[in-house]
């Protein structure tokens, strides 16, 4: 078990050139699940390619387990990977696949058998061992690359997004397995994905990464509600969280909490009609005198099942022109159509301000929605 | 006109290239090594495998088989393991890699007769440049360099070593694409699981290109055998028929020597032999690919 650490890690892949990884600075916690999150082309898989070894920084330092690493060969660095490909080795059973590290580390060999059935067993693949990796399925290979890169108890996982080869129904299954697994065997691992349900379901922590910079570090809950600038308020949550800018400032507020306020309202008998008790806005309904009331003309109504997703525009305010989204849970039972106009509101304490030249998140301030 | 028929006559040419090529020589040969036929003979005599018997039994036969057998394997030899070099090396980017590549490749582009001659002179008892180099930093003494081309064992190197040179930049090209058809992840979680290059080269890498080297040593092996320009512009055979090869014991015993029939007879002996090789590498081939 170990901490990882990069200190100002810069890489630039030709001069003169913007840096794929600009001066990232951050630190894992003893045995946390770390996401990097980004877009591609935000250099999350470049940073991770530099942990490994893979990559030669341009600058900066890498730090395992308080020593610096920048000069050793990624097999001196005890560390696991797993590719996003699984990179299983193709001509070698499953179970030389597994033993392979061992092999290359010099582990003596009466302990691979025990070692290979330790690790399969972990995984469930202990009757694939004498198959090849071309009669494997694409979840099976991913238990496989796991099990390779648990078999020599490495102090650091690393993660290149193992999960985006797998077909959504396995992903999810999947998913909860890795993350069940990452937490009983407490190896400090770092998982890149650009999967932000990925990211949030399954980050102990969360780096968010855009052109090769941090844009913020934290848990999946501060990423979403707190978010230190616009992109990331706009890289998580499906839709984004609704941004309006005005002279000075941005404001911000996310779909979820963008409602009709017959919802916000206590006693309203609408709402009483139509609200179901279990919703996750009591909190806000405590206190109607903070909400803002607007008119939304909606234009597209789209049916997701557990929820809608209304698309439209702020009627009788200065943002006329912006599209807003409103993401309404389907236990509300008014019906929206299409070209109707509604008495909205979102709560002022959901709001978030940034500032339009920086784009960093700013304190509350004066605004102007007329 | 008919799409059918427009394919059809757009591919009539190639048809008939290769049967005019290829065919209708095969067939010929194949009739002859039946028959009596000599140069300026008339008529045609069916005598069966007569001729295979009689050229089984000679030891100008024998002799040159063997030899075909040694100069394509050795050649394979060097070839195979040159050609993994060359590419293991030829796959890293490096300043001038382009101009390396390219000079590689001028071998397999330049005709075969016109570098052969070429090798004749660098191979010449007298004007060796060779012997000339080896006289200058006083590996051997004046007028006692080796005879390259006039010594049994020294030809069969000497044609082994041009064939292979000739050889060398179709076999590194196609060493080439295999092991760029190997994933960059492969070689990368090799690494990270804590092999070295040594490791990764003969328990990954190489294992990875078996099918494709396959390919490259089947085709070598058909080449080789098949080819006599090297050994018929070096030595002619000699000396005393030591690097004699069944296609130009072929040449000299139907063409210069007249005996039609006898020629073809040892040019149809190679068939099922390549055949055979042929399946041999091919069922190799694939099974490294299912297993």
């Amino acid at each position: 078990m170990a901490i990882v650490e990069t200190r100002n890690l810069t890489k630039v892949f030709k001069e003169g050139q913007p840096g794929a990884v600009n001066n990232v600075s951050l630190q894992t916690r003893e045995g946390e699940f770390l996401v990097f999150l980004g877009p591609s082309g935000s250099g999350k898989t470049t940073l991770l390619r530099m942990i490994a070894g893979l990559e030669q920084p341009t600058a900066g330092e890498i730090l395992i387990g308080g020593a610096v690493v920048n000069h050793l060969p990624p097999r001196e660095r005890r560390i696991a990977m797993v590719f996003q490909s699984y990179a299983l080795y193709p001509h070698l059973t499953v179970f030389k696949n597994i033993a392979f590290p061992l092999k290359a580390q010099k582990v003596k060999k009466e302990l691979h058998q025990q070692k290979v059935d330790w690790a399969a067993s972990l995984l469930g693949i202990g009757k694939l061992l004498n198959r090849k990796p071309r009669e494997l399925s694409g979840g099976e290979r991913q238990r496989v690359a796991l099990a390779r890169a648990i078999v020599r108890e490495p102090t650091v996982f690393l993660l290149d997004e193992p999960l985006s080869n797998l077909d959504a129904k396995l992903r999810a299954a999947a998913r909860e397995e890795l993350e069940e697994f990452q937490k009983r065997i407490g190896t400090t691992t770092i998982y890149v994905t650009h999967d932000q349900v990925e990211a949030m379901a399954m980050g102990d922590r969360v780096v968010v990464l855009h052109q090769g910079i941090v844009r913020q570090i934290g848990t999946p809950k501060e990423v979403y509600d707190d978010p230190a600038d616009t992109f990331v308020a706009t890289f998580l949550g499906s839709p984004p969280m609704n941004l309006l800018e005005a002279k000075d400032v941005i404001v911000g507020f996310r779909p979820e909490r963008f409602l009709p306020s017959e919802l916000l309202t206590p006693g309203g008998e609408q709402a009483a009609k139509n609200f179901q008790p279990q919703s996750v806005l009591v909190a806000d309904v405590k206190d109607p005198l903070k909400r803002i009331p607007l008119r939304f003309r909606v234009e597209i109504v789209e049916y997701l099942g557990a929820e809608r997703i209304l698309y439209g525009y702020l009627a009788g305010t200065r943002f006329e022109k912006k599209l807003v989204y409103s993401r309404i849970p389907s236990s509300v039972l008014v019906n929206y159509e299409a070209n109707s106009v509604h008495d909205f509101a979102v709560p002022e304490s959901e709001l978030r301000f940034f500032d339009p030249a920086t784009e960093k998140r700013i304190a509350p301030k004066a605004f102007q929605w007329q | 006109m008919s799409n059918r028929k427009l394919g059809a006559v757009m591919f009539l040419p190639a048809i008939l290239y290769v049967l005019a090529v290829v065919g209708v020589p095969f067939v010929l040969a194949f009739i002859y090594s039946v028959g009596d036929v000599k140069i300026a003979s008339v008529g045609y005599h069916f005598v069966g495998l007569e001729n295979f018997r009689s050229v089984l039994q000679s030891p100008a036969f024998r002799r040159s088989l063997y030899d075909s057998v040694v100069f394509t394997v050795g050649t394979q030899i060097i070839v195979l393991v040159g050609s993994t070099i060359l590419a293991l090396a030829l796959k890293e980017p490096f300043r001038g890699r382009g101009l390396v590549r390219f000079l590689i490749l001028l071998p397999w582009v330049a005709p075969v007769s016109l570098g052969a001659i070429g090798w004749k002179w660098i191979l010449d008892s007298l004007y060796s440049v060779i012997n000339w180099a080896l006289i200058a930093v006083h590996l051997v003494r004046p007028f006692e360099g080796p005879m390259w081309l006039g010594e049994p064992s020294l030809a069969m190197m000497s044609v082994i070593g041009v064939e292979s040179w000739r050889l060398l930049p179709f076999s590194t090209v196609i060493l080439l694409a295999g092991l760029t058809a190997i994933p960059r992840d492969i070689p990368e979680a090799a690494a990270v699981d804590g092999a070295g290059f040594w490791r990764t080269m003969f328990q990954i890498t190489i294992p990875m290109m078996l099918p494709i080297v396959n390919v490259a040593v089947l085709f070598g092996i058909i080449f080789t055998f098949t080819d006599m320009t090297v050994v018929y512009i070096l030595t002619r055979g000699g000396p005393y028929d030591t690097t004699q090869v069944l296609p130009s014991l072929a040449f000299f015993t139907g063409v210069l020597g007249g005996d039609l029939a006898e020629g073809a007879a040892i040019s149809i002996f190679l068939v099922p032999l390549l055949v055979a090789v042929a399946y041999l590498m091919l069922r190799v081939a694939h099974r490294s690919e299912v297993a």
